[in-house]
């Protein structure tokens, strides 16, 4: 009897079966970690407390929706009493007095939070190579990238460690990976799942979500994580439903939006065979494809990489070396301090961000940049709130390709930018989006990006959960299809 | 060469609120460091700030108490910079969208009046404090500050010469203690006020070069800095150089300005909109409340005073001058209907030891209860005046409680008629010559048998009982 790439839905049977103990299931999940270590998803494991958690399970059983789930988690959350490093040397030695309402959230489900999950440094980067506890491994093959930033989580789960991972998504940092290692991710609405905790790299932007291996898990999993929490004040207050309701509902009349302006040409032939083979899929379902224009579409990426770097410039001032965090040894006077302190402490990559950010914010250059790119983006959502007024959903490729090469874009900081061309928008507009695999390309998964409506995750839950009941890439594993 | 001189003012007031303008932190001054310190006051990574209702709240009493204009939707932004005693590298403020904007206060200077205009007034969160002199050759720092809400004031720049300026903050700092929006307390930071000062030649249209001066904390401090720096900036011009735009440190030491940075090494503050806060909206029912239960202000409660209550002019401004004293005067009206004896004891004896010890009202030992109490006393008879000054003056230097030292004291005074009679008796026996003189004309000789009796009773004979008994006993 194994857990390995074995969901949230069979883990909580097999438990309630008595097929397998608590301490049992723990036990394997930290012997896999162990067996797939050169993974190198995780950045700080949580043995000892997970395994006594299990045993007090055993022998005070609960009817907890997640209880005794084995869950990772990004090292962007604040967990308390446990090491939270956010992927940089800055954060090497923190431990948070305090846990993020996420974390909380699920730990109060009853979960297990196994261990703290490797991610590019403060979530800046889409290939895990930015992170200061080296990069993490796709388990497709040790020598490609399991994308980022939430990297470490989809690696993890792709090698059935964990049936599940939270994640979370600033410019595509769910969906790029799940894509990549061949999950399912999914970005919920801007405000529906809490930031406290959440160590921030773009505020307006940064959103937290689960990564499964089915849509119907990440149903599970939203209906724990979300909340209204009244200590982040952009949460919403709006009824948060049974993210599980509509999972099978008929697609039958339903429109799924095709976006004219997106160049497919630019992509492998092979992405868009795939991809126009899933829309077929659902048409033979019942589903209508519509031909919609997002015609400011094209400006997300220049938008986004104003809008992140500007956020997150200020939002990583403050690890500066005085109150936590690394300090450098050997600074002379304040100025020194910080200058060593942050130039130790963060990566090349976190740096380029700062320094964009503070150029784009700079007086003389505000209106230029940072006050057009919000223009932007106050016309790319309205695109968006346009078409969804004929639509459903809107269908694109999550990436441009499948996992690429460790160190093949490494000198390029736009080509890796480029990676999160389909999945910016969704970010920019506030909008849930998610990622399921929807085909293997020489044996590298892939996935297809579905966008929905403000506050319609239930929408694209049941396109994703219709898909995986009628097609079975979801099953496939770096070991091959799973029964 | 004649000069003008062009000052604005940047107030910094500490808005009373029991926690801090975006964390459930404590504002109480004086504890030890770094205890009133919760997880968004030191900056931690992830959390989250959440804005404080009742510091817009005291910011709209604020806005309407000088007819000012209240935006109901109104925004936080970051000002980034580095410094130990600002835990998250920013400082969130209200640049775009304040709370208050355009609003006006009377000032009043020896002999003139004169209105100054409040280009804004917008809420920001404190820093905290560095310490430089407690650990050799190292900065300590102390969060308890961190996110106090302040109400930065900004005037325009109409405020004309030094003395102007002064009157200015107290007129400000009058309005925000009767708002009772801030404590007033200087020597606890509760008040701190930047000055940009700049000259030009009388008649020119087109200001100077300013000086920012900064941080200073006292009436005198202000007059002096700025008198400073006038002299400073006229001498350089005279000389044929020119004025350097820059940020300027008073010493109050060496009473002298010197320079701290200059435009150059000023900061770049990179403002932009704060994305963890949404812009926060003032509803018309809350406008409204807070415009139902503005409290009264010093020229309303001066004309209340005279057309009311019938107090002179005189007494009436002295008295709604300060909150304190017009919250003892309220108090005591409390116990009696003699507003004049009130009022005298306020503009005369209570004024004269404040005179003499050269404080503020609210710096005495005097509280408005005791106040009210040694009027009560003095109004139902239990001492006299005389008695009255005296335990005044007991209560001036040590604080005690007025009924305990009159009780202690014995100073109660003489009603009984029979034993006043026993006294006056004795007085006029022993006193035979004077009994003739006075009874063959000597009028002024009655006045020398109250003293006697007086002194008899130490002073606690009730001085009407006395004056008709004698005038019975010397028919």
């Amino acid at each position: 009897m194994t857990i390995k790439y074995k969901s949230i839905k069979e883990i909580k049977n097999m438990i309630s079966n008595k097929e397998i103990s608590n301490k049992e299931v723990i036990q394997e999940v930290f012997s896999l970690i162990n067996e797939f270590q050169d993974l190198n998803a995780f950045i700080t494991l949580n043995e000892e407390n997970s395994i006594k958690k299990a045993e007090e399970l055993d022998n005070n059983p609960s009817d907890l929706p997640l209880a005794g789930i084995p869950i990772a988690q990004k090292d962007l959350f604040c967990t308390k009493g446990l090491r939270t490093t956010c992927g940089s040397n800055i954060l090497n030695n923190f431990i948070p007095p305090y846990s993020a309402t996420v974390i909380e959230n699920l730990e109060n489900a009853g979960c297990i939070s196994v261990g703290k999950t490797n991610m590019d440094e403060f979530a800046m980067g889409s290939s895990n190579e930015t992170s200061f506890f080296g990069n993490v491994k796709n388990p497709w093959g040790k020598n490609l990238v399991p994308g980022g930033s939430s990297g470490g989580a989809a690696s993890a789960v792709a090698a059935g460690l964990v049936p599940a991972a939270t994640g979370t998504d600033t410019g595509g940092s769910i969906r790029q990976p799940a894509s990549l290692c061949g999950i399912t991710g999914i970005k919920p609405t801007y405000g529906r799942v809490s930031r406290w905790g959440m160590i921030a790299f773009a505020s307006s932007l940064d959103q937290a979500g689960p990564m499964a291996r089915t849509a119907e898990d990440c149903a599970f999993m939203l209906n724990e994580m979300c909340s209204h929490d009244e200590k982040d004040t952009t949460s919403l207050d709006n009824e948060i439903p049974d993210f599980q309701e509509n999972l099978n509902s008929s697609l039958k009349g339903r429109k799924i939006g095709i976006v004219k302006d997106l160049d497919l040409s630019s992509l492998n032939d092979d992405v868009v065979e795939i991809y126009q083979n899933s829309l077929k899929e659902f048409e033979s379902m019942g589903a209508e494809l519509v031909d919609i224009s997002l015609p400011h579409l094209s400006l997300s990426v220049p938008a986004y990489y104003v809008v992140a770097p500007a956020e997150c410039s200020s939002n990583l001032s403050r690890f500066d070396g005085v109150k936590f965090g690394m300090r450098s040894e050997d600074a002379k006077d304040l100025e020194e301090l910080y200058v060593k302190t942050r130039s130790e402490g963060f990566g090349d990559e976190v740096k380029r961000r700062i320094l964009i950010g503070s150029y784009v914010l700079s007086a003389g250059y505000y209106d230029a940049y940072y006050k057009k790119a919000q223009q932007v983006r106050r016309l790319i959502k309205n695109d968006f709130e346009n078409v969804f007024k004929n639509i459903d959903v809107i269908m694109t490729p999550t990436t441009r390709g499948p996992a690429f090469k460790i160190g093949s874009k490494g000198d390029d900081p736009i080509q890796m930018y480029l990676e999160d061309l389909f999945t910016i928008s969704a970010n920019l507009a506030g909008l849930p989006a998610m990622s399921l695999p929807n085909g293997n390309i020489e044996n590298k998964p892939i996935g297809l990006q579905i966008i929905g409506n403000f506050l319609d995750e239930n929408t694209i839950l049941n396109f994703a959960h219709m898909f995986q009941n009628e097609t079975n890439w979801h099953m496939y594993t770096p070991e091959g299809i799973i029964q | 060469m004649s000069w003008e001189t062009v000052i604005g003012l940047e107030i910094h007031v500490q808005l009373s609120t029991k926690s801090k303008l975006f964390s459930g932190g404590s504002t109480e001054f004086g504890a030890e460091s770094n205890t009133h310190v919760d997880l968004i006051d030191m900056g931690l990574p992830g959390v989250l700030p959440v804005a404080n209702k009742e510091a817009f709240y005291k910011a709209i009493r604020f806005g309407l108490a000088t007819g000012a204009n209240i935006n109901q939707t109104s925004s936080f932004d970051r000002k980034n910079y580095f410094y130990p005693d600002l835990p998250k590298g920013y400082q969130i403020t209200q640049m775009a969208q304040p709370i208050v904007e355009k609003g006006s206060i009377k000032i009043a200077v020896d002999d003139y009046e004169k209105e100054i205009n409040i280009t804004r007034a917008h809420l920001e969160e404190d820093a905290g404090k560095s310490i430089h002199d407690m650990f050799e050759g190292e900065t300590g720092v102390d969060l308890n500050r961190a996110g106090t809400p302040l109400l930065e004031i900004v005037s325009e720049p109409e405020i004309s010469s030094a003395k102007e300026a002064v009157a200015y903050f107290k007129a400000i700092r009058q309005l925000v203690t009767f708002l009772d929006i801030c404590d007033g307390n200087m020597a606890q930071g509760s008040m701190r006020c930047d000055v940009n000062v700049s000259i030009k030649k009388s008649g020119d249209k087109e200001l100077g070069t300013r000086a920012e001066l900064k941080n200073i904390n006292s009436f005198k401090f202000i007059e002096k800095a700025i008198n400073f720096e006038i002299d400073r900036q006229i001498k350089l011009i005279e000389n044929g150089e020119s004025i350097v735009q820059e940020t300027r440190l008073y010493d109050s030491e060496k009473n002298e300005t010197r320079s701290m940075r200059s435009k150059e090494e000023a900061n770049d503050y990179r403002y932009f909109p704060c994305p963890d806060l949404l812009p926060v909206i003032i509803s018309d029912k809350e406008l409204k409340e807070i415009k139902e239960n503005l409290p009264e202000l010093p020229e309303e409660k001066e004309i209340r005073y005279i057309n009311e209550i019938g107090l002179d002019e005189s007494e009436a401004k002295i008295i709604s001058s300060s909150k304190t004293m017009a919250n003892m005067f309220e108090e005591a009206s409390s116990k009696t209907d003699d507003a004049k004896l009130i009022a005298k004891w306020l503009v005369g004896d209570i004024s004269a030891l404040l005179n003499k010890d050269n404080i503020d009202i609210d710096e005495s030992n005097l509280s408005a209860e005791n106040f009210g109490k040694l009027i009560e006393r003095i109004s139902d008879g239990t001492i006299s005046g005389k008695i009255a000054k005296s335990v005044l003056e007991e209560v001036w230097e040590t604080a005690s409680d007025v009924d305990e030292i009159i009780q202690s004291k014995g100073l109660v005074q003489i009603q009984d008629e029979s034993i006043l009679e026993d006294i006056a008796k004795k007085v006029i026996e022993s006193n035979p010559d004077q009994v003739s003189a006075y009874k063959a004309g000597k009028d002024k000789l009655f006045g020398f048998f109250v003293g006697q009796i007086m002194k008899e009773t130490q002073g606690k004979a009730n001085p009407k009982a006395v004056n008709e008994i004698l005038k019975d006993l010397l028919k």
